[in-house]
């Protein structure tokens, strides 16, 4: 169509968790600057359909960088080479005519390759359903204004919550931590009055459930502050570290 | 006799739905230990009513086809959920909400239902803030509001341009902390298949494991499709890649009218088509159009950027046409008069199918409002356009870099070019009060119905809906149906039905592998998308819908002679997802053709060309159309409509202004 660019792909292919992988290069054509990242993948991927092979499996679905489903290493980044965004929203202006493009799946012993690109991410859910939530069965609730909380911590406790769940920061840390992830959910409650009460049991158990799931320990060389697409900052580990040692000081 | 009942309670308006509660059977605990429920879909709809189900007793499980439930589109929605607070002091009500949203939906809705959403709308606050949610505060620790397209009161909640995804992330909190507790037992990367009926009763449901292919059998007493909109028919939406009608169109196969399917919103605020490499839509939030100003230039054809077009050689058209509402006429309004100018030949960008959204205004007003409260007297104009940027960046940042990503154009120096796209979808599976399908035990909540809508949905509605049934009333009208089944067992999944409908399934996924044609699933997906577009989109008549349904009829034929599948069952294969999803958007595609083409009148998203005044507004008929068309599948795509008369005993029904 209307594109100029011609790129070539070195792609991880990996048919399933059993079986070992490798990069396969794929040559594109008439790649148009304005298309998205995963636009350029489905042009590739009706290339090959054409061709009766298998098509590249990845994970996306919104497209709009809020579901937090797209995953993919690109030349060695997280979600490419932009910052502040998802794979998703990465554009092929941000590359050259004549580029090499290596793709990968995030990598890191607890989100195992399901296939190809796309990775097992179920080991945030475990953590998550160990304590990220506040105790309050439907129907209980007061008046949504009878608390009052200063608008600074309702907006820092907005930016823990905007974590979408990814996962870019257990990717490109090299001890594949997922320190980032479990803080912006523990700041999120702390901040706020109501996620106080469980405070300390929420860190204990989600702490522990995160080294269970084989993450990586923090030595905050920051890289997931830097990759990670919603600028979630470092700020929420040193948060949680204190609320750790303060939950632990208490036993 | 008609063959459906909407179960409206007796009662005045006010006293429905207290009354219901009060009346309600109930199910004591030690039953609800024994009672197994099937929620599907993971969204605000879904979560909240899988949480709050579980959270009341009974046996849940969930099924996804994302990797987690927290990854449902509802994470999407960005503008903000609406509630009847008042906390504003601007004159809201349980009432005035309630009025609005039956006008809003242009007098297609259920009165007792939208009452009732109205009624609910203030819990679903409450729930959502002692959850954790952080949603927007102002200075004095108090919940912060702003309006919407639609009303004139400021009644939305909102968490800056991400509404939706701190509200589904509290009902997924909600929902992990059960899962946690054992209670509910999660199905993530399942994609439901069919829907399993014994004695006329929904019992369970056939799923794809779509990690190795596998289908399986799952039983229960009831099942809630909580499965979102089907706005992918188009190709082209705002929905995820991933969003599907296959659940509601299986129900819908076996037994549950579809209501309203030509109902669809076209958003008027999305960033315009880029090529033909497009894959789906973006919206910008509908609270852009609080502060932003709509205009396209007064000269067809001007091709100078918008920054460069002088004030006096603009068209703010909306303000033109609409003085009482301006800017924030509903969705539908806005949408056609978009359409209308881009039609006329003033559209603006490459395609010229856009208009412009401008923020030069709000931000010079921010600007000056924010020097006074700096205490800084004679601000430069650098000063104040710096102040006005900071505030429109706190207002909708996201947004705004989400604009700049996409079309390589920075919003803040520049006016933002939209077009209306396919959003929502009002119609969906026909329920009755109880969010019951007409297969007895199917329920179905959220976008996936089409309940409290009308023709048309405002703007911070739809979190609003989702929400209100999920949390606040299926756990009360489940109940009046499962007291009669506390007698029933599990059934084993190896009973007949069971085995039938799971072969069912399975015929369909050899039958796309033995086509063996030539042409991608995408292929057939977007000529589906073209055909639907142009002529069953904005604009509909009589013409352009008969050409439709045969055209759609002829592409089905060709997408079961010559679709290829690549990969095999047994596996994780997108492609085979894909064909299973396209293969029902292709029948109910052609449904939405000959249910626009009955509806031969104008209301809401649905404008039919023979249908509208003399200066060019949507004419209602509602002497003809004042019904819900609720359609039966008689199989191999034949339908039987039944009416549900809508009967209006609060609001009458008068012609739509926003003038």
């Amino acid at each position: 169509m209307s594109g100029n660019m011609n790129l070539t792909l070195k792609i991880w292919r990996q048919n399933s968790g059993k079986e070992e992988g490798q990069l396969i290069t794929y040559p594109v054509k008439d790649i148009s600057p304005d298309m998205s990242f995963l636009e350029m993948f489905d042009v590739l991927n009706e290339q090959l359909v054409s061709k009766n092979e298998n098509p590249i499996v990845f994970d996306h679905d919104c497209r709009e960088g809020i579901c937090g489903m797209c995953s993919m290493v690109i030349n060695g980044r997280a979600h490419g080479p932009k910052s502040a965004i998802t794979t998703c929203q990465l554009h092929m202006r941000s590359f050259k005519d004549g580029d090499t493009i290596v793709v990968e799946p995030w990598r890191a012993q607890a989100f195992p390759v399901i296939k190809d690109l796309t990775v097992d991410r179920t080991a945030f859910e475990r953590i998550q359903s160990k304590g990220g939530f506040v105790s309050v069965n439907t129907g209980t609730a007061q008046d949504a204004n009878c608390i009052p909380i200063p608008k600074d911590d309702a907006d820092a406790s907005f930016n823990a919550a905007a974590c979408i769940g990814c996962g870019a920061c257990v990717a490109t840390c090299k001890n594949a931590s997922a320190m980032l992830f479990v803080a912006a959910k523990v700041s999120q409650f702390a901040l706020l009055p109501q996620g106080r009460i469980e405070a300390a049991a929420r860190v204990k158990n989600m702490v522990a459930q995160m080294d269970a799931e084989g993450f990586g320990s923090c030595t905050n060389t920051g890289a997931c502050e830097v990759e990670c697409p919603k600028g979630i900052s470092l700020e929420n580990i040193a948060r949680m570290n204190r609320e750790y040692l303060a939950a632990n000081c208490k036993d | 006799m008609s063959k459906i009942d909407s179960k409206i309670p007796e009662g005045s308006i006010e006293q429905k739905w207290t009354k219901y509660k009060a009346s309600a059977a109930l199910v004591n605990p030690s039953n609800k230990r024994n009672l197994e429920i099937i929620v599907v879909g993971s969204g605000l709809a879904g979560a909240s009513a899988a949480a709050s189900l579980a959270e009341l007793g009974y046996k849940v499980k969930v099924f996804c086809y994302q990797d987690s439930a927290r990854r449902a589109h509802s994470i999407a929605a960005q503008g903000g959920i609406n509630a009847a607070k008042n906390y504003q002091n601007d004159g809201d009500s349980v009432y005035r909400l309630f009025y609005d949203t039956v006008k809003g939906g242009d007098y297609r809705a259920r009165e007792g239902n939208v009452y009732r959403l109205a009624e609910v709308s203030n819990s679903i606050i409450d729930q959502c803030v002692a959850q954790g949610v952080p949603l927007a505060r102002e200075y004095g620790g108090m919940l912060s509001n702003r309006s919407f397209g639609g009303t004139q009161v400021q009644r939305t909640f909102y968490a800056s341009g991400q509404t939706g995804q701190q509200l589904l992330l509290g009902a997924y909190s909600a929902l992990q902390r059960q899962i946690g507790l054992g209670t509910v037992d999660m199905f993530p990367r399942h994609e439901m298949l069919e829907v399993v009926k014994i004695d006329d009763k929904a019992r369970g449901i056939i799923a794809r494991d779509l990690i190795t292919g596998k289908l399986e059998r799952h039983f229960g007493h009831a099942v809630l499709l909580c499965t979102g909109g089907y706005g992918n028919v188009f190709y082209l939406s705002t929905n995820a890649m991933g969003c599907n009608v296959t659940a509601a169109w299986k129900a819908h196969k076996k037994g549950a009218f579809f209501a309203n399917p030509c109902f669809t919103q076209i958003h008027p605020t999305c960033i315009p088509v880029s090529g033909d490499h497009q894959s789906k839509l973006t919206l910008m939030s509908e609270s852009l159009r609080n502060d932003g100003r709509i205009w396209v230039p007064k000269k067809q054809g001007d091709t100078r950027k918008g920054n460069e077009i002088p004030e006096e050689e603009r068209d703010y058209y909306l303000e033109r046409r609409y003085q009482a509402f301006g800017n924030l006429v509903p969705r539908d309004v806005a949408s056609r008069a978009a359409k209308e100018r881009c039609d006329e030949g003033y559209g603006v960008g490459a395609s010229k199918l856009a208009v412009f959204l401008d923020f030069k205004d709000a931000i010079g007003r921010f600007g000056k409002s924010q020097a006074k409260k700096l205490n800084i007297e004679n601000p430069t104009d650098k000063q104040l356009k710096e102040f006005g940027k900071q505030v429109v960046e706190e207002k909708y940042g996201n947004l705004f870099s989400m604009y700049e990503q996409i079309t390589d154009e920075n919003p803040y120096e520049v006016p933002m070019r939209i077009y209306p796209a396919v959003h929502y979808t009002m119609g969906g599976l026909w329920v009755d009060y109880n969010l019951m399908t007409t297969v007895p035990g199917l329920y179905c909540l959220g976008e996936a119905n089409f309940s409290d809508h009308g023709a048309n949905r405002l703007g911070a509605s739809a979190l609003m809906q989702g929400l209100a049934d999920g949390y606040f009333v299926i756990p009360y009208t489940i109940g009046a149906y499962l007291a009669k089944e506390i007698a029933v067992k599990p059934i084993p999944t190896t009973h007949e039905a069971f085995v039938a409908a799971e072969n069912e399934a399975q015929a369909q996924i050899t039958k796309f592998f033995a086509i063996k044609g030539s042409k991608s699933v995408d292929h057939f997906h977007k000529r589906l998308g073209k055909i639907m577009w142009e002529k069953c989109g904005m604009a509909r008549n009589e013409k352009g819908l008969k050409e439709a349904i045969q055209e759609i009829r002829q592409l089905r034929d060709e997408f079961w002679k010559d679709l290829r599948v690549t990969g095999k069952a047994d596996e994780m294969n997108p492609e085979l997802e894909k064909a299973s999803r396209v293969a029902d958007f292709l029948e109910l595609g052609e449904l939405m053709c000959m249910d626009a083409l009955n509806r031969s009148e104008s209301c809401g998203g649905h404008f039919r060309l023979e249908s509208q005044t003399e200066d060019g507004e949507a004419l209602r008929k509602d002497d003809e159309f004042s019904y819900v068309a609720a359609w039966e599948n008689k199989g191999n795509c034949t339908y039987e409509m039944h009416k549900e008369e809508l009967v209006f005993d609060v609001v009458h029904p008068s012609s739509r202004s926003y003038k």
